[in-house]
């Protein structure tokens, strides 16, 4: 080492440049830029702005894999939300018919119609209960012929064989189970009646299908969403892959895991998003193909019932679950991938 | 500036790579390290950046201990420091501009500053005109400089670079080494791994080797 270079590099020791003059306080310090607290603000909010673009920008410019990979999660997030919306048609259709549960009450063989008058009219006065119809034997009769379709059968009949019945509506807000069996019991004890029947089992039966169904739609969504967050979290997987160089070049010159992770974070949104977006597209679409048929039959019982469609509400969510799987599942992925990928 | 007290660094596979390795770079130096291949400067360096951590000793970069730093302050010790590779290390599929661009963008300056600090550092490397170029359709000089002004576009302390010639021929070699030469001429740290003997020779600097993993003269 020459002589003169030894004292140029002395000097140099003692009067640094000032613009040279390194941090000694903080090791952050460096990462903050120059120019005022706006200046910051408006770079941050850039880099934000810059990797939302520019991560739709990637999806976009490789359309083949991020078509097949919406494509496969909209078919996942449609049949999870196309399964909720079925129950929830379904579940309409049995509370439109829980206010038409009745209590049939056969009477006995031997009561006259006056006292069926009497009784029927003792229990129009019942607080419990909204409307009594007393059916006579010749209105059963007649009733019984035309819709059984053995009218020349029974015509044949030399005595009538039908009891009186007493048909009993009970209050709507009468809806709690307990209390409709607490009437139905007590219309049991009465001397006169020989059968009561409340006209509901098959209405417990779908109840309790629907119960299963509901059972079923939370176990399938949950695997559902669990498919969900795997592609995602598979597809940003592939994505950090094609672009480890990028990575590792990144953190070479002092990128933190949050501004590596910012534009693959954004990447899982949108593919998140747009499935969300395309699955109520696929299940609207479904649901307006099945709405004249479901209509037609609603019809044809008399009914008026109509088929619901996601709600304000229900969209929002059904898009926001989406979204937020998607960033989950490229946040899960990245958390472990980054810890893997050192710089060499 | 730069102090190694007694630091070995081992690896699983190879066995002791660098032993007790002592040595102290002042502030505005410029020195080369040297050796064969395999004597393990890369490693060396790479403890710097702490792209490895060290088995043994300690380091400090500017009083701080990079031994002890923790994963999350990683990040902002490798923005004090430049790193320049044998294979530059740049992003193809970027343009010269965004390539300099990248430790400003991380370091979170705003746009105008960012234009106005890479076409300042372009010039200074000789490369105003080509910021909108690919570095694929640039030669192999003009493709480390772009490396050299990533390495200096955010005004680090000190500058490491690893064989930043081992692609080059002698002429390219040296204007590349004058590049260097005038970054220690305003204060910055230089530390250069090259076993390129004779340009060494040539530059009149202080020089550090290693043989086998020990430092034999510096
Ligand atoms: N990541 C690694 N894992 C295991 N051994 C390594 C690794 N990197 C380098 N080595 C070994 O360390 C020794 C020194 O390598 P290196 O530092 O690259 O030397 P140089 O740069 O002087 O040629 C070599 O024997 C090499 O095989
Ligand atoms: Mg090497």
């Amino acid at each position: 080492m020459n002589k003169y270079n030894k004292r140029r590099q002395q000097t140099r020791e003692v009067k640094p440049p000032k613009y040279l003059k390194p941090a000694k306080s903080d090791s952050r310090q460096n990462t903050v830029a120059g120019g005022s607290f706006m200046d910051k603000l408006n770079a941050y909010r850039d880099l934000h702005a810059h990797a939302l673009f520019s991560s739709l920008g990637r999806l976009v410019a490789s359309p083949f894999t991020s078509i097949m990979t919406v494509a496969v999660l909209a078919i996942a997030i449609s049949l999870a939300s196309g399964f909720y919306l079925v129950l929830v048609n379904f579940q309409q259709l049995t509370s439109h018919l829980e206010t038409s549960t009745q209590i049939s009450l056969f009477l006995k063989e031997e009561v006259s119609e006056l006292h069926a008058k009497k009784l029927a009219d003792g229990i129009r006065n019942k607080p419990e209960v909204q409307q009594v119809t007393l059916i006579n034997k010749e209105q059963g009769l007649a009733e019984f012929k035309t819709y059984s379709g053995f009218g020349s059968a029974i015509s044949a009949l030399k005595t009538n064989p039908l009891p009186i019945v007493i048909q009993v509506l009970p209050k709507n807000s009468l809806t709690d189970k307990r209390q409709l069996e607490a009437l139905l019991h007590e219309f049991q004890q009465n001397v006169d009646v020989d059968l009561a029947q409340m006209d509901m089992q098959w209405l417990e039966r779908l109840q309790s299908i629907i119960a299963v169904g509901e059972c079923a739609a939370t176990i399938l969504n949950l695997m559902l969403g669990l498919a969900v967050l795997f592609i995602t979290a598979n597809t940003i997987r592939l994505e950090l892959h094609s672009r480890r160089e990028e990575v590792i070049i990144a953190k070479l010159v002092g990128a933190t895991h949050g501004f590596i992770q910012r534009p693959f974070l954004y990447a899982g949104l949108w593919i998140g998003f747009i499935s969300g977006v395309v699955a109520w597209f696929i299940v609207t679409a479904m649901m307006l193909i099945l709405r004249s048929p479901v209509e037609t039959l609603s019809s044809l019982y008399g009914g008026n019932f109509h088929l619901v469609f996601f709600s304000f509400t229900e969209t929002l969510k059904l898009i926001g679950i989406s979204s937020l799987l998607g960033v989950v599942g490229s946040w899960a992925v990245l958390m472990y991938q980054l810890q893997h990928t050192k710089p060499e | 500036m730069l102090k190694f007290e007694n630091v070995s660094k081992r690896y699983q596979e190879t066995g002791e790579v660098l032993r007790d390795v002592s040595f102290h770079l002042r502030h505005g130096e410029l020195a080369f390290l040297t050796g064969h291949s395999g004597a393990g400067k890369s490693t060396l360096l790479k403890l710097i950046g702490v792209m490895e951590r060290c088995n043994k000793g300690q380091i400090f970069l500017d009083g701080e201990n990079l031994s002890h730093a923790k994963e999350k302050q990683i990040p902002y010790l490798r923005r004090k420091m430049g790193f320049i590779y044998q294979d530059y290390k740049l992003l193809q599929d970027r343009t010269v501009f965004d390539n300099v661009a990248l430790p400003l963008v991380i370091a979170g300056f705003g746009h105008q500053e960012i234009g106005r600090k890479v076409r300042a550092v372009l010039d200074k490397v000789g490369l105003s005109g080509k910021e909108k170029k690919f570095p694929l359709a640039l030669s192999g000089g003009e493709q480390q400089r772009v490396g050299i002004a990533r390495a200096v576009v955010n005004k680090p302390p000190i500058i490491i670079a690893d064989e930043p010639t081992g692609n080059l021929d002698p002429e390219l070699s040296s204007e590349i080494m004058s590049l260097f030469e005038s970054f220690q001429q305003v204060g910055v740290t230089v530390f250069i791994a090259s076993h390129d003997i004779s340009l060494i020779k040539k530059m009149n600097h202080r020089v550090l080797k290693l043989d086998h993993g020990q430092l034999v003269s510096s």
